[in-house]
């Protein structure tokens, strides 16, 4: 459900002209983002959460924190979970239902993003060993739709773990039990952003909108962490890329990912 | 949320509520027409802490098709909570719970919405409690009927919606969350003011019939004030100098 604008081709023949001549629909350059806000704490009663805009595409997350199982195989780690879904009040084409395989596409990308860059440390997440540990949920839900979701909805993710405050436990009977006043920052060690690009004929484009989302023969999200280490990929859409296009689009990642991270920063400092 | 304090007083000496409010006084609401870009319709209402966002799709196509009625459009509605909207997370799959309110908020915009002048075609509203706090379904439907007016549907008049209830023996309008959990009984009325009709009513909890009649008054004087802050917020687009 993520490329579902209806674009007519002689759109995608105008998106292609202007790309011959080193322009976008919207006059951004091809490595540019569109205009990222991030508003931390739209939602108080959640442990954490960020609505953010990336161009007109708006996304929202609520981190919920509480005691969980652990699984079996790992009893010394607590648990973290990332989803997305699309609203049915994002876009006329949504249905409601089980998702579709580009929601969930989408949810595991975001997730897994976060995830291989050990962002959220779950090993200081255990409240006892092989008994109760901390689990960590970020829920993405997308409100309004206008391309790119990859990214917004994982700067939505990691803005709100980044202002996540989670209370401590101690097993109290044998139970996890609140402790009063024991309220800290949730542990984060690095910060992940993902930026998505796509290809339009020879073109390559960072953070398509959505008239570029429909028109684009595949796309590519890469996802660094504050270190500038790749921590995760994903290629989509029906046409390759070269090497040297693989390469680029690294490079890219880097580089635009790295300007990302300081507005990232900068939302979790004016928070505190 | 979470720990509920058990010594908490819902209603003290001088009739003031839990959260300050005196008995008669309906939490602070803020109702905004419009917002969403792919929405035929949508409004945002904040009623105490719920926040509630709607979005209208239609008159459109049906899918799947059989459901069309060749006589009148038919009324779609989704009332979903986000996992993170309440205390402890909520699954996102939708529960009985949501899939009831879900009926109920359509049968209680149906008698406000003319849908026979739209045959073969579907309205869907789509509401979604972005954060929760008692009173969600009013505070929905509420959104709900300013995001059809927003989206150009006909319709006959609005739906206002508030609860009444009973705490600590007494009759209050707009009760919040503390209230549903440990107070008497909660009453939600969806009425239409213009057309003095009562489109959605529940209860739960005991009341005398001398209680039922005035908890339904109070909740009716409500619907009333909140009808007016619906036609502000249509204002407030359609008239106003906000630019949207």
């Amino acid at each position: 459900m993520t490329s579902v604008s209806v674009i007519d081709e002689l759109k995608k023949a105008q998106i292609l002209e202007l790309l011959e001549q080193g322009k976008r629909v919207d006059g951004r350059a091809l490595d540019e983002p569109r205009k990222i806000s991030i508003e931390i704490n739209a939602i108080p009663k959640a442990n954490g959460s960020a609505r953010v805009y990336l161009g007109d595409t708006e996304v929202l997350c609520g981190v919920k924190i509480q005691p969980d199982r652990p699984f079996p195989d790992v009893g010394d780690k607590g648990m973290f979970m990332c989803t997305a879904e699309l609203l049915p009040l994002s876009h006329p084409t949504v249905e409601t239902g089980p998702p579709q395989a580009p929601v969930i596409e989408l949810a595991r990308v975001v997730d897994r993003g976060i995830r291989e860059s050990h962002m959220v440390d779950v090993s200081q997440l255990v409240i006892e060993k092989d008994k109760s540990v901390v689990g960590v949920f970020a829920d993405v839900v997308v409100i309004d739709y206008d391309g790119n979701l990859f990214d917004a909805c994982s700067y939505a993710a990691t803005a709100a773990l980044l202002t996540s405050k989670t209370p401590t436990w101690e097993m109290v009977d044998d139970q996890p039990t609140v402790v009063e006043g024991g309220d800290k920052q949730l542990p984060v060690s690095t910060i992940p952003v993902s930026v998505t690009m796509g290809k339009i004929g020879n073109y390559i484009v960072v953070d398509p909108n959505g008239d570029e989302w429909a028109s684009m023969d595949s796309r590519i999200t890469i996802t660094t962490d504050s270190d500038g280490n790749i921590v995760a990929l994903q290629k989509g859409g029906s046409d390759g890329f070269s090497q040297e296009e693989i390469n680029q689009c690294g490079e890219l990642s880097v580089k635009v990912g790295a300007k990302i991270r300081e507005q990232l920063k900068s939302a979790q400092e004016e928070s505190q | 949320m979470g720990g509920r304090d058990a010594t908490m007083v819902l209603l003290d000496e001088n009739g003031i509520r839990c959260d300050g409010r005196k008995i008669d006084e309906p939490r602070r609401i803020m109702i905004k027409a419009g917002g969403l870009k792919n929405a035929d319709g949508s409004a945002y209402i904040e009623f105490g802490d719920n926040k509630i966002l709607v979005g209208v799709f239609g008159p459109r196509d049906v899918h799947p098709k059989h459901m069309s009625n060749t006589d009148t459009g038919i009324l779609r509605v989704r009332y979903h909570m986000e996992p993170f909207s309440v205390g402890e997370r909520k699954r996102p799959a939708p529960s009985r719970r949501e899939i009831e309110i879900s009926k109920v908020i359509k049968e209680a915009l149906e008698p406000a919405v003319m849908l026979e002048k739209f045959p073969r075609t579907a309205v869907d509203v789509f509401i979604e409690v972005l954060q929760a706090d008692g009173g969600t379904r009013c505070a929905a439907l509420t959104a709900a009927s300013v995001a059809l007016a927003d989206a150009g549907i006909p319709m006959r008049d609005m739906v206002a919606a508030i609860a009444s209830g009973k705490v600590a023996d007494t009759i209050i309008l707009d009760v919040n969350n503390e209230e549903d959990q440990a107070g008497q009984a909660d009453m939600p009325v969806g009425y239409m003011p213009s057309l003095k009709k009562i489109t959605l009513l529940q209860l739960d909890g005991v009341l005398t019939p001398e209680e039922y009649k005035k908890c339904v008054d109070v909740g009716v004087k409500g619907c009333e004030i909140v009808y007016e802050l619906q036609k502000k917020a249509l204002h407030d687009k359609y008239f106003g100098n906000r630019k949207d």
